[in-house]
């Protein structure tokens, strides 16, 4: 029995299905994401212009607000807002001022009042653009660029971007994720994106203490062995390993993590000759992946930061389109 | 009070978890207590009469575990809001539970708490203590001077023991004095940071897990110490399905053990939390289907000896944040024989097991005379009406604290009438 499982996410769609916040890929199906990466394509011949401008969000005020330092995911963040000719605003709100969820209602109240869009929100905690969105003010955008260990949509489609410029289909592939899985929200969300998309397996590699529990119900099989689980993989993606997770008794070491599941020229061996290498960035080097691979002509990491651009112009332009097709909706009724 | 006026319940179908009383038979409610049943109350007088007909008349519900947040917590409730809010859902006795600040751990705050009851509560409050000095974990209150003062029983509340030594020794010394130890098993190093049961939903929504093993690893320990200290034990709030195996067994060898279960972990899973709602946000927190099962067939098999609210009312803003960033606990005092009424509804658990585990059941656990029908019992009453649909809304509910998922929706089944000491403490 138990009680209603109360309207399950859909609180990113509008009635008729169009994205009009970007919180996470649960609940959106195949031809959404499909949507995105086709959108995306379409804004990567903007990049490649001399003015770099489309008038998407000509008039529109967007507001970058991190409580979590971030520089690369806000900078391609702002790049995509400003090549859709909105207006920007960054703001880096110290976590340790706002971790009260009461100040965190009362800083949204005020970014209000000055009439934004969008939000493009990072946060330390899990959920909190779900908690923002269902507050928010009817017709404004919230778009997730990070939330705890929950979601990093953005990050994942990006991925998904660069997968499919190499690969050219998702049909049969097999992926392999490496790293910390526990910690990581890009992990959890390329997870849910490949396999809406089709992969054919997905695999994760890592020690126990780095995976979470009941993780193979997330769609993914488990492999604590680096060589076995790279065998015959067509992607290979590192995770970055941040240095608290030693002082937390989850490792021993750098070292001993860098031998057992740093990716090496050696190791990359295993997997299939032409399978790509990708790292969601910033990379420790030699802690997770060895410059030569990181390098090296399977890597396609820095693909993966120009695709970013892309990606986010195309959420954040399919959103407002969203929001205002709704209001219109509203409007209407 | 004056106990001078009597009263005569008439028509209304008897409830008796003894299953002594049953079928439509008359109460007298005369000097606090039951006076006469049946024929003998048909013929004696009444000052009073109350017409129950087409209504059941059960003991009043006792509470082992309910956060009246006085004194220190006026923001979220009041020993004068949260008793009121227990009689309209039907308690006759409720157990303060000593997480207030100051914290009760001594007998000054113990009286305070009683003072206050007396003026303004209209149900029982028993007071339980502090087993630790501040709850911290590491010194022993004043355990004999805590029971002089009035408290029934002495607790851990929502917090930890330091290590199995004070434990230990926590548990001996509350068996010299032949005190009940409430203890809510949690092992602290292991739930650490945590927030969400650690299984599939926290593992998709990237939340903090408990394990599992947080909660069994402690039940464990508490089960060993007690088998060698002999102290009653009482395990407050169990969780998940192994804990239930544990005391079950432990029981069968002897060990004087009773437990209880908060009634959302009968109703509510981890799924709950799929939207990241932080009315579901409780701790220890909502496990798996197995477990609920489990907790469910311990109530009916009488292992889980009681349910409890383990009301905790909380003001809007301790709910309204990022779900890793709110309190726990909800405030369900008025809305849990709802809850449990569904549970009966959906055949998952039988009216007479839920009656038990609100009235005869935690009654044995704190040794109380209450919580039965029977002639020179306190006559401390609740009739309710098991088919009347009510909407839980502002216009509905008294209690400070509005966070409970309910708010809102229709419920069916409600607590028309509260009788204390033969008093009318609530009426519809």
């Amino acid at each position: 029995m138990t009680v209603t499982e109360a309207a399950p996410r859909q609180i990113q769609l509008t009635e008729d299905g169009q994205l009009k916040h970007f919180l996470t890929l649960d609940g959106l199906g195949q031809p959404l994401l499909t949507e995105i990466l086709d959108t995306a394509e379409s804004f990567i011949e903007v990049g490649a212009r001399s003015i770099k401008k489309v008038p998407l969000l000509r008039g529109r005020t967007v507001v970058n607000l991190f409580f979590e330092s971030s520089t690369r995911t806000r900078s391609t963040f702002e790049l995509a807002a400003k090549r859709l000719s909105a207006d920007v605003l960054n703001l880096d709100i110290n976590t340790s001022a706002t971790s009260k969820g009461e100040s965190l209602s009362d800083t949204l109240l005020n970014l209000e009042a000055m009439a934004s869009d969008m939000f493009v929100i990072r946060h330390s905690q899990s959920g909190a653009q779900h908690f923002i969105a269902a507050a928010v003010t009817p017709g404004v955008a919230i778009i997730n660029a990070g939330d705890g260990r929950h979601a990093h949509p953005t990050q994942a489609m990006l991925d998904m971007l660069t997968i499919r410029q190499h690969k050219g289909r998702f049909e049969g592939l097999r992926v392999a994720i490496v790293g910390d899985v526990l910690h990581s929200r890009v992990a959890r969300s390329q997870i849910r994106a490949l396999n809406t998309l089709g992969a054919e397996e997905i695999r994760v590699i890592a020690p126990a203490t780095l995976l979470p529990k009941d993780v193979e119900a997330l769609g993914c099989k488990v492999f604590y062995n680096l060589q076995q689980g790279l065998r015959d993989v067509d992607v290979i993606i590192m995770l970055r390993l941040q240095r608290e997770r030693m002082e937390g008794a989850l490792l021993p070491s750098e070292k001993e993590f860098y031998k057992l599941y740093g990716l090496s020229v050696e190791k990359l061996a295993y997997a299939k000759p032409d399978a790509i290498v990708m790292h969601p960035g910033p990379i420790n080097r030699g802690v997770e992946i060895e410059s030569a691979v990181a390098d090296g002509p399977q890597s396609v990491i820095l693909n993966q930061v120009t695709n970013g651009i892309a990606v986010r112009m195309a959420v954040m332009s399919m959103a407002m389109s969203g929001q205002v097709a709704e209001r219109a909706a509203g409007g209407q009724s | 009070m004056s106990q001078q006026t009597s009263i005569k319940i008439v028509n209304g179908e008897l409830l008796d978890p003894a299953g002594q009383l049953t079928g439509v038979q008359t109460l007298l409610l005369r000097d606090g207590i039951i006076a006469a049943v049946g024929a003998d109350a048909d013929a004696a007088p009444a000052d009073q009469i109350l017409d129950a007909a087409g209504r059941l008349v059960t003991p009043g519900f006792i509470d082992l575990s309910c956060n009246l947040r006085e004194p220190g917590n006026g923001q979220k409730g009041s020993i004068a809001t949260e008793t009121r809010a227990a009689a309209r859902g039907g308690f006759t006795t409720v157990c303060a539970a000593p997480d207030t600040a100051p914290v009760n751990d001594s007998g000054a705050v113990t009286s305070l708490i009683l003072d206050i009851a007396a003026q303004q509560s209209p149900v029982r409050v028993l007071p339980l203590g502090a087993a630790t000095r501040g709850l911290e974990g590491e010194l022993l209150s004043d355990m004999a001077g805590l029971v002089a003062a009035g408290c029934v029983a002495l607790s851990n509340g929502q917090s930890a023991m330091r290590n199995a030594r004070i434990l230990r020794r926590c548990m001996a010394y509350a068996k010299t004095f032949d005190i009940t130890l409430i203890l809510q098993p949690e092992n602290a190093a292991l739930a650490a940071d945590g927030f969400a049961h650690d299984g599939l939903v926290a593992a998709r929504l990237g939340l903090l897990g408990i394990p599992e093993v947080a909660e069994t690893t402690a039940v464990m320990e508490m089960l060993l110490l007690a088998e060698e200290t002999g102290v009653r034990l009482h395990l407050a709030q169990l969780s998940s399905a192994r804990s239930v195996d544990m005391v079950a067994a432990a029981r069968q060898r002897g060990v004087a053990v009773t437990a209880d279960v908060a009634m959302h972990q009968l109703v509510f899973t981890e799924d709950a939390l799929a939207g990241f709602d932080s009315a579901f946000h409780v701790r220890p927190p909502l496990r798996t289907e197995n477990d609920r099962q489990r907790l469910l067939a311990g109530v009916t098999d009488g292992t889980i000896d009681a349910i409890v609210s383990q009301h905790q009312p909380h003001d809007p803003a301790a709910k309204h944040a990022p779900l890793g960033a709110t309190a726990a606990g909800m405030a369900t005092l008025e809305v849990l024989l709802a809850m449990g009424l569904r549970l009966v509804q959906a055949d998952e658990l039988s009216r007479a097991s839920l009656l038990r585990a609100l009235t005869q059941g935690p009654a044995q656990v704190l040794g109380l005379a209450a919580g039965r029908l029977a002639p020179g019992a306190p006559a401390d009453l609740c009739v309710l009406d098991a088919e009347q649909r009510w909407r839980a809304d502002a216009d509905t509910l008294v209690s400070a604290g509005a966070n409970n998922p309910w708010h809102g929706r229709e419920l069916q089944g409600r607590v028309v009438t509260t009788l204390v000491g033969g008093q009318l403490a609530y009426q519809v």
